[in-house]
């Protein structure tokens, strides 16, 4: 395996396949996230558009990531739009469920004392409202970079001529199973290295204020 | 100034039972005037200060805050400090201003002795300190009416007599109305020009109290002849009362 690693490292295949599936990861989980949360916040806060569209989030939190992927590809065609958009519709529902959760249990004390005190909307959002989210955001991106990296490699094998998920598929082909081990590994160690040098930190840095001292 | 009309304030049970809290209460506060609410508890004090700060507007009635002719801004002190706990002390005050006079800030963080504590977070401070934090960003904002909801509740004794002494030395340094509720009658009469007793539930104002000394004279002794006084005056009223 370790002489797979070797090899396709030498062709320059895994690092090109590895940056065009990273490149999907970074792109529907950003996607994901901003129209989830926006989502989310709004349903959170609004019980008549909470009734109005809970439905369609169960319906899409339990479409299985298959259908959504081939639908998809046929209706938009087989392009990395397509490819994306599939991926983070897959996402966006579970980010509406948690970032709802989090918007109902928003502190009335914070938000009174922000309207006697006149703070402008964009104030409220940035400094009362999205403090209180980020444990949901910080499980929402837990969840969400593990569930989007496995959708993004169907996606890549059902559409797309480059990626881990291609390269898988080629090598099951040719029943290579050192090659997809070795694809795999790979891909696991870059996500560790996301955990670990990109989510914990930030998440240290947004739990600062929690009080450590004695 | 501050003037106060409400005819009728009604809470709605979820089983569709109507509870009258407030009814035909009454009452102005003069310019730079320090009045305390004293009442049984669950007799609508709160409720009242609510509706002044515009967080609850389902009443009948008017109030009034400041003068027509010029601006006028209201500030809170709530009974929790209500500070966000993601953000500093000092940005936490800033958060509450429009624009920032540095000189100003500085001299109130100095006034009310948190310049050290600028810095911290509000986990990392102690009540009392959090509590003079939620002081500093009322005055702050330069009010013309401070709302003061029962902030010196659960704090030791000393600490909330010193609390107390600095309310009134940043307060006689501004320009401001202050209404404040409390349990504590001593509290009302150490720091208030007037007090207002408000009935049980549904609630009006059934006594006002002058206190007659003025405020730098007001020793223990003459706090205690000054409670005893107005015991006698309204003694059925002021039973529950510590």
């Amino acid at each position: 395996m370790a002489s797979a690693i070797h090899t396709e490292f030498q062709s320059g295949d895994l690092v090109r396949h590895m940056l065009a599936t990273l490149g999907r990861v970074v792109a529907a989980f950003i996607v994901a996230m901003a129209v989830g949360s926006a989502v989310g916040i709004a349903l959170g806060r609004s019980r008549k558009f909470n009734a109005l569209f809970d439905p369609w989030v169960i319906l899409f939190l339990n479409i299985p990531a298959l259908v959504i992927i081939v639908l998809s590809y046929i209706w938009f065609g087989l392009n990395e739009a397509a490819a994306i958009g599939a991926v983070a519709l897959n996402k966006i529902p579970n980010v509406i469920v948690t970032v709802r959760e989090g918007a109902k249990s928003l502190e009335p004390q914070f938000s009174e004392m922000a309207r006697v005190f006149q703070f402008s909307r964009w104030q409220t959002l940035r400094h009362v409202v999205l403090p209180q989210l980020q444990p949901y955001f910080a499980a929402a991106t837990r969840s969400g970079v593990s569930l989007i990296w496995k959708i993004v490699l169907v996606v890549e094998l059902l559409g797309r001529s480059n990626g881990v998920g291609f390269q898988i598929h080629l090598h099951f082909q040719l029943f290579d199973v050192a090659t997809i081990l070795a694809y795999t590994l790979v891909f696991v160690a870059v996500m560790l290295l996301v955990e670990y040098l990109l989510l914990q930190p930030l998440e240290k840095h947004a739990r600062r204020w929690r009080a450590n001292h004695a | 100034m501050l003037d106060v009309r409400i005819a009728s304030k009604q809470f709605s049970s979820s089983e569709g039972a109507e509870l009258s809290v407030l009814k035909d209460l009454g009452f102005g506060c003069a310019d730079r005037s320090f009045t305390c609410i004293v009442g049984p508890s669950g007799c609508g004090k709160t409720t009242t200060l609510r509706c002044i700060l515009g967080l609850d507007t389902d009443y009948n009635g008017n109030i009034t805050v400041g003068n027509e002719s010029a601006e006028s801004k209201i500030a809170a002190v709530f009974q929790e400090p209500r500070l966000l706990p993601w953000r500093t002390v000092e940005q936490n005050v800033r958060l509450a201003l429009k624009q920032t006079d540095e000189v100003m800030l500085d001299s109130l963080f100095a006034e009310l002795g948190l310049s050290e504590h600028r810095d911290f977070y509000p986990a990392e401070l102690s009540l009392g300190l959090a509590r003079r934090v939620s002081l500093a960003r009322a005055f702050a904002v330069d009010p013309t009416v401070l709302i003061l909801d029962e902030p010196f509740v659960s704090l030791d004794d000393d600490t909330a007599a010193r609390l107390r002494k600095l309310l009134i030395k940043v307060w006689a340094g501004r320009a401001c109305t202050a209404l404040m509720v409390t349990h504590n009658l001593t509290e009302a009469i150490e720091l208030a020009d007037r007090i207002l007793f408000f009935s049980v539930s549904p609630s009006q104002v059934q006594h006002e109290y002058d206190i007659p000394v003025p405020r730098e004279e007001r020793s223990d002794a003459v706090i205690n002849s000054i409670r005893a006084d107005i015991q006698a005056d309204i003694q059925d009223f002021v039973a529950g009362t510590p």
